[in-house]
């Protein structure tokens, strides 16, 4: 295959958000299928991958930085990923995730595993990735290239930076597309 | 009244003398960010904003609080002034809880919509995440701190406008809050006349009708500006 | 009283105080009271009235006498004018000193040599009755000329011939701007108002400062007389002082000596027998740094929240209640009467060519003599460290002066030889300042003095602005994480910025001067930054260093794992 017709590789990541980003994402309803001939979906949730890839060229990062195992692979995808765009309000500002950053991690953890109506017991937290004290934006885990507000982005704001992406054009968001919320 | 002249961004304008350099520029159509300024009030110089360089002043002086001069030379947009806009949105935004996606001012706020404009994309600085509460006692009104930007329009609209003085400021730096009737619960204040005029003033979602819900507070600071000439120009009477 | 019986009175009053066999000069103020005078002013006022010996000698419990660490200090003058000064004197000391000194008997406690560099090294001027004086008793500073300055003023010369001779004598503002004294009453001189109002800044408030106080506590009269010729001289009849709410002592000082000289008639309607009516009264603050500053302090003086206001317009233009305002610190009107009384070319012999007369310090941290001194402008900082400070205790050694408080910076051991004047620290990154200097050794780190002075910032700002508000906790919370380890290195970039951004937007002097410290110290200091954020290290050994960058933390989830173990 020749280097013009080397598919984009293009990455998704759910970090610490609802997924809200990627169903907007997934809004872009036919222009997918112009999209899918130009690249190809090489990590996240909507494909069947386990590690995150080498050379990415384009990585969409949903969420906020909120545990240790999400401050791991941001840092992976960082080394592994040309541009590194900050994907929604969670990524870009800490959002809603980081609505819990007033409460000490230890009484949220209390709150959720052994307090609530129906508690989830002490058993998960083994498997549960430990909190950092803070969520954080991703910018302030990572280096970030570009950055896509919305709660979620719509999709128009998703095709304008996807675009210029691929058109190897610099991102303009205008005033209107840019805002938080 | 006498009319001055001055030069704002390479342009000659004219401007009426004791006019704010804020005032002229907006007779001309020259955008100047504000947040705390509001047609109306009085001027505070906090929100530093409209912060301008003046030709011969070694400092940006506030467009808002200073007088326009015969002959001043003014640059209202270069690239440290716009950086430094941006940088203090940012601060503005580390300093509370604004999350506006949850926000009942979403998409009618005027925070946003400047972060937006200014094109302040992201927040370099460690959002502060201090615990603020609500007010929600009075019966139609609520004050959100969480939200508030300390611009003091609503205790210089409830002081200045509305003769109340419900609203003013407790604590200094960063523990500043406002207050109704020094710090009781907003619904026994004695003094509060239920106007309304600081939840119009107020730009964010930090003074909001009750009931609202996500996106769905609209205000209209304008109302500001046509009562006061009704006032001043004596409008309602024959 | 008129210009005749002042001088009457003071010629009266020093014929009493040189018939008297023995004076003794118990320095009575704030440091020496903590170091213990109080026992010594009671052990000598009882052997007095068991002896009976009232007639030949007096006690005088005078205001700051310097050497404040010394403390406290005794000063004994006998018929013929010799003088001894005793240190760190006891109560049983102190009754020795008396009964031997009445006796004519050599006295076994050591004096301290005449020729101490502390005293012989310093040039007072604004402190030259403090020491020498009881401030409660205003005859006593009438005896030493108090007054006569605004007697001869008001009968003598013409308001504008005022600020001409101030403008002459170079005087420049104490209070740490250097403005022009001359230059700025000649404004208010020139405002065309019906009502101006005179104010001095005693709201004094920088950590290890105490030069107002101690002008306040020690000689109340030179400041109500320096602001009296000030009211002359720009056409107002009202003055206002506000006084620091923690300092008790200087204000009630001074609500005595007002209330003295409006009996007198050097106050109040009609002064000195002249058509000049001039009033002060006294507003206390409640505790906002921020009130030092021009315009916060008078909103706090018309009762509003102490919060500045924009300049331009100044106060000269429109202060109290719109009215064109003459604000001056309290060590600037201090300066007025030897002024007018001495003439301003005698003034201006003093110092250097850009910054005249002297300057007091209030001389502290690591260094043997630590107390209040005034030494004349363009003196070098060596010499006010080693010679009139007496060098650092237990052979430190000198790293840097701190002189301007929370808005001034570092002087490190390189530029020791500097002229100290207002030119010469503005180019090494610091200020005047109002006057305090605190001496470091080795043992100082510097960004935990940059945070210190942030924390005193952020603690202090009074919220209007958001560059001041935020940006001080923004700059504090970098500091923190640069001294407890978990800073990285664009970290320091991100500081950087955002002192000049405080700096150029703040709203006033307090923001805008908050990072000064910052920049300063990473100026001289840099190598220290980045020892703690590249080698985990604190060259000074102050500094824990046990937090950890945030991005290492992956390396170390095992630690944030806390809370699963406990449960």
């Amino acid at each position: 295959m020749s280097e013009q017709q080397k598919k984009i590789r293009l990455a998704t990541v759910w970090l610490g958000g609802c997924s809200g980003c990627h169903m907007s994402f997934l809004d872009l309803d036919e222009r997918l299928i112009d999209l899918l001939e130009q690249v190809e979906l090489v990590y996240g949730p909507l494909v069947d991958a386990k590690e995150f890839p080498q050379d990415v060229d384009i990585c969409l990062v949903e969420g906020a930085v909120t545990n240790v195992e999400n401050l791991e692979l941001a840092r992976t995808i960082r080394n592994n990923s040309k541009q590194v765009i900050s994907f929604g309000d969670c990524a870009v500002t800490g959002n809603v995730t980081s609505m819990r950053n007033r409460i000490p991690v230890k009484d949220l953890l209390t709150a959720v595993y052994h307090e609530a109506q129906a508690p989830i017991g002490a058993e998960s937290l083994k498997v549960l990735p430990a909190l950092l004290k803070k969520a954080l934006p991703l910018h302030q885990a990572v280096k970030v290239d570009i950055y896509l507000p919305g709660c979620p982005p719509a999709p128009e704001r998703i095709a304008t930076v996807v675009t210029a992406l691929l058109n190897k054009q610099p991102v303009e968001l205008q005033p209107e597309m840019r805002t938080f919320g | 009244m006498p009319v001055i002249t001055l030069t704002i961004n390479d342009e000659l304008v004219s401007a009426r003398s004791g006019q704010s350099i804020l005032e002229a520029c907006r007779d001309h159509d020259i955008q100047l960010p504000t947040l705390c300024y509001l047609d109306g009030l009085s001027a505070r110089g906090g929100c530093r904003l409209c912060l301008v360089d003046v030709a011969g002043s070694p400092r940006l002086l506030p467009a808002c609080t200073t007088e326009a001069l015969e002959n001043m030379v003014v640059t209202t947009h270069n690239e440290k002034i716009d950086r430094y806009r941006r940088m203090i949105l940012e601060l503005t935004f580390a300093e509370r809880n604004h999350t506006c996606a949850v926000c009942v001012s979403n998409e009618n706020c005027e925070l946003q919509s400047l972060a937006a404009e200014l094109g302040m994309d992201h927040v370099r600085y460690d959002y502060l995440n201090p615990e603020l509460n609500l007010d929600t006692s009075h019966e139609r009104y609520g004050v959100d701190h969480n939200r508030c930007l300390l611009c003091l329009r609503c205790v210089r609209v409830c002081d200045e406008v509305e003769g109340a003085h419900t609203w003013d400021v407790m604590g200094r730096g960063v523990e500043s809050r406002v207050i109704t009737d020094l710090n009781r619960p907003w619904g026994d204040s004695e003094s509060c006349t239920d106007c309304g005029k600081c939840v119009e003033v107020c730009p964010t979602g930090a003074l909001f009708d009750k009931g609202s819900s996500v996106a769905e507070m609209k205000k209209e600071a304008s109302f500001l500006r046509r009562i006061l000439d009704g006032r001043e120009k004596r409008q309602w009477q024959r | 009283m008129n210009p005749t019986s002042l001088a009457e009175q003071a010629a009266q009053e020093l014929q009493r105080q040189e018939q008297l066999k023995l004076r003794l000069f118990l320095c009575y103020s704030t440091p020496c009271v903590a170091a213990g005078a109080e026992p010594v002013k009671t052990a000598l006022e009882e052997l007095l009235a068991k002896q009976d010996l009232a007639a030949d000698l007096e006690i005088v419990a005078t205001g700051c006498m310097g050497p404040c660490s010394r403390g406290p200090l005794l000063r004994i003058k006998n018929a013929d004018g010799e003088e001894q000064t005793f240190e760190k004197v006891t109560p049983e000391q102190a009754k020795e000193i008396l009964l031997h000194s009445i006796a004519n008997q050599p006295v076994e406690t050591t004096a301290l040599p005449a020729d101490l560099p502390f005293f012989v090294r310093q040039t007072r001027i604004v402190l030259s009755n403090s020491g020498e004086i009881d401030p409660e008793k205003i005859e006593h500073g009438i005896a030493r000329g108090s007054y006569s300055a605004l007697a001869h003023v008001l009968h003598e010369m013409s308001a504008e011939e005022v600020c001409a001779e101030i403008k002459q004598s170079g005087l420049r503002g104490r209070g740490g701007g250097g403005y022009p004294t001359g230059l700025k009453w000649n404004l208010v001189r020139k405002s065309p108002a019906e009502r101006k109002y005179v104010v001095a800044n005693g709201d004094e408030g920088d950590p290890g400062a105490y030069m107002d106080r101690t002008i306040m506590e020690s000689d109340p009269h030179r400041v109500l007389e320096g602001m009296a010729i000030a009211g002359y001289a720009v056409g107002a009849e009202q003055g206002y002082i506000y006084v620091r709410g923690e300092y008790p002592l200087a204000a009630a000082r001074l609500v005595k000596a007002i209330k003295a000289a409006e009996r007198r008639g050097l106050l109040g309607s009609r002064v000195l027998g002249s058509n000049f009516n001039f009033r002060i009264d006294l507003r206390i603050g409640a505790g906002a740094f921020v009130c030092g500053e021009e315009t916060a302090l008078m909103t706090s003086i018309m009762g509003r929240r102490g919060q500045p206001v924009p300049r331009p317009p100044y106060p000269a233009q429109s202060g109290l209640w719109g009215y064109p305002t003459l604000i001056n610190n309290v060590e600037s009107y201090a300066n007025i009467a030897p002024i007018m009384q001495q003439g301003a070319d005698w003034f201006a012999g003093f110092g250097t060519e850009k910054s005249k007369g002297t300057k007091v310090f209030a001389l502290c941290g690591e260094v043997v003599n630590s107390g209040l001194i005034e030494v004349p402008m363009g003196i070098s900082l060596r010499d006010i460290v080693f010679e009139i400070g007496g060098g650092l205790p237990d052979g430190g050694k000198f790293k840097a002066a701190q002189t301007g408080g929370p808005s001034g910076g570092c002087i490190p051991a390189e530029h020791l030889d500097t002229p100290v004047d207002y030119e010469s620290l503005k180019e090494l990154g610091s200020i005047m300042g109002s006057g305090g200097l605190i001496v470091m050794n080795e043992s100082s780190c510097m960004p935990d003095v940059a945070k210190f002075f942030m924390g005193f910032c952020m603690e202090e700002s009074c919220g209007k602005c958001v560059p001041c508000r935020v940006g001080t906790v923004e700059m504090y919370e970098l500091l923190t994480r640069i001294t407890d380890g978990s800073a990285m290195l664009n970290d320091l970039e991100t500081l950087e910025q955002l002192c000049r951004l405080v700096q150029e937007t703040s709203l006033c002097g307090l923001g805008m001067t908050a990072p000064n410290p910052v920049l300063n110290t990473l100026h001289y200091y840099r190598d220290e930054y980045l020892a703690h954020i590249q080698e985990n290290n604190c060259p000074a050994g102050v500094c824990q260093l046990d937090q950890i960058p945030l991005l290492k933390l992956p390396e170390h989830a095992a630690e944030l794992a806390v809370f699963k173990e406990e449960h």
